[in-house]
């Protein structure tokens, strides 16, 4: 399906577009994760193609960089000291902005395909996508909190560092493959793509995807955040009502 | 079997939450607590956010409490009046609990509070416990009577009331009180607040042991009912679907534990609920002392 897919992509290409930069486009396997009550992760599919300008002159072939973040977030990294003998929460850094999920794919290790300057202007990999304007006031040693945020998103795979497992063929065509987790935040997901040369940016390309609560899920949500009290009293009702079925049955059980 | 649970945000297997609740289950019937601090604690190890997990476990309690206590009220071993006193004590303390619940969450020592709270509280009544089941035992075993002690300054206590199903006539004041700790505890910890009631009935207010666990079921029916009601309204924590498979598990569990508490003697059971409360608190006391493997956290939002 995918390498039809690719095959229209390439056909719906004009044979003679202008002549100027290369350019990238792509498609995904679904641009809408419906998260329902069975939702236990799901893989994106991301394909596409170079459009090239001229014929390739003995040039060096193209890097290709993938990401998808999910929504920004404002978040607070705690550091636990020993104090008075147990462990508590006493050093707090406050991030600006979080992806609540950043994965990259690229086609060759990262240090060489994309420069530092160009990683810097696009915000490209992990410690880059995330802001902490101003945050050096609070705390000595920022780095080391970013870094814990990193890992321990990375150990969830709501961080994902996948060097080299874009696919490139003829130079043109690519694919990658990006398991999204279950634990997923609701909202917009943007799709990134970095066509690079010699290091340097050339091309992006961006798209979205959407991933929301569906069906029961939905209601559920809504009725939690809408009609507080009414789902407090419904959530009591059920209760009670399982609690005396459930006394009910067990007595009819042992007679 | 995974589940995605809609308020938690996060996918969890079906059967574990079903274990997790029918383990709890079994408790309650036995020894008429809620199992409140087992839950809460055992739903933070699997990933459940802590404002969720302590919300949705007083939703949970409800259910587990309520069938016991259609049993207990079956067999006539409830004072209803005691209960009511200990029931306006429990919604105040209610109202109370939530609110330093909020404050603590802000000030991002919510985990640490609830469990120095767990530590501190288990601690104490487990080692009571422990120490007047031995005596009781010891004593019985030589023969002698078992008698129950009646504080004087309790006596003393204005507002005396008669509460004839529990043979006391005594002030409602220390009742009220301890209806009112047990309402913030239910609140911040997540708990129905069985494992300080009930020692409290039988060695502050002197009740019966055979109208305890009776009473404290109909006092956490109640008072873990508003609390739910509260955190629903207040910080939208309260998971619906986590709720319900905690009870599935639950009910059937309270079943069992019910009729296996009523074949046990009442001494044996205390020990073996000091037991059990000592074991929880030693497990979280260790986790407090030991460094932990990581020592950073994330909390979504500034506040």
């Amino acid at each position: 399906m995918i390498r039809a897919a690719l095959m229209l992509l390439c056909l719906a290409l004009p044979a003679n577009a202008a002549p100027e930069e290369d350019s990238v486009l792509a498609g995904l396997s679904q641009n809408r994760i419906a998260i329902t009550a069975a939702f236990d992760g799901t893989e994106l599919l991301i394909f596409g193609t170079v459009k090239r300008s001229a014929p390739m002159r003995g040039e060096t072939p193209p890097g290709i960089i993938v990401t998808v973040s999910g929504p920004s977030q404002e978040i607070t990294v705690r550091r636990k000291e020993r104090w008075a003998g147990i462990w508590v929460n006493r050093a707090a850094l406050k991030i600006n902005r979080a992806p609540s999920f950043y994965a990259i794919a690229t086609s060759g290790p990262l240090t060489e395909v994309l420069s530092f300057t160009d990683d810097l202007r696009y915000s490209v990999s992990i410690p880059q996508a995330i802001r902490t304007v101003g945050a050096a006031h609070t705390v000595e040693y920022t780095d080391l909190f970013t870094d814990a945020l990193v890992r321990i998103r990375s150990r969830a795979d709501l961080y994902q560092n996948n060097e080299s497992t874009v696919n490139i063929l003829e130079d043109t065509l690519f694919d990658t493959s990006i398991t999204l987790p279950a634990n997923l935040v609701e909202g917009d997901y943007v799709v990134r793509l970095l066509l690079t040369r010699d290091r340097e940016v050339i091309s992006t390309f961006e798209t979205e995807i959407y991933v929301q609560k569906v069906g029961l899920e939905r209601f559920v949500y809504n009725l939690a955040h809408e009609q507080p009290l009414l789902y407090g009293l419904l959530s009591l009702v059920l209760a009670i009502g399982a609690g005396w079925a459930a006394s009910q049955a067990f007595r009819f059980v042992r007679g | 079997m995974q589940l995605y649970l809609p308020i938690a945000e996060v996918s969890i297997n079906a059967f574990l939450l079903l274990g997790i609740g029918g383990l709890v289950g079994i408790l309650s019937g036995m020894f008429g607590v809620g199992g409140g601090f087992l839950i809460t604690p055992l739903l933070f190890f699997i990933g459940i956010p802590p404002a969720v997990a302590v919300a949705t476990s007083a939703n949970q309690i409800v259910a587990s409490s309520f069938s016991a206590l259609l049993a207990h009220l079956k067999r006539k071993t409830v004072d209803l009046r005691m209960g009511t006193v200990l029931l306006i004590g429990g919604l105040i303390g209610s109202f109370l609990g939530v609110q330093v619940f909020n404050l603590l969450r802000q000030l991002g020592q919510v985990d640490l509070l609830v469990n120095i709270f767990y530590v501190v509280f288990l601690g104490i009544i487990g080692a009571m416990m422990f120490v007047e089941s031995l005596n009781a035992i010891r004593r019985s075993r030589k023969g002698g009577r078992v008698t129950r002690r009646h504080h004087t300054w309790i006596q003393a206590l204005p507002l005396k009331v008669k509460f004839r199903k529990s043979g006391l006539y005594i002030s409602v004041i220390p009742p009220v009180i301890v209806g009112i700790l047990v309402g913030i505890l239910a609140a911040i910890m997540g708990v129905g607040g069985g494992f300080i009631m009930v020692p409290a009935m039988i060695y502050l207010l002197g009740m019966p042991t055979k109208v305890v666990i009776g009473t404290s079921l109909f006092q956490i029916v109640f008072v873990t009912a508003a609390t739910t009601l509260l955190h629903a309204t207040t910080n939208y924590t309260v998971d619906i679907m986590l709720g319900l498979l905690l009870i599935v598990g639950g009910v059937i569990g309270a079943q069992v534990g019910t009729r296996i508490g009523t074949r046990m003697n009442a001494e044996q059971l205390r020990i073996l609920l000091a037991g059990l409360v000592l074991l929880v608190c030693g497990k979280l006391a260790f986790d407090l002392l030991v460094p932990p493997d990581e020592v950073y956290s994330i909390t979504e939002g500034w506040s």
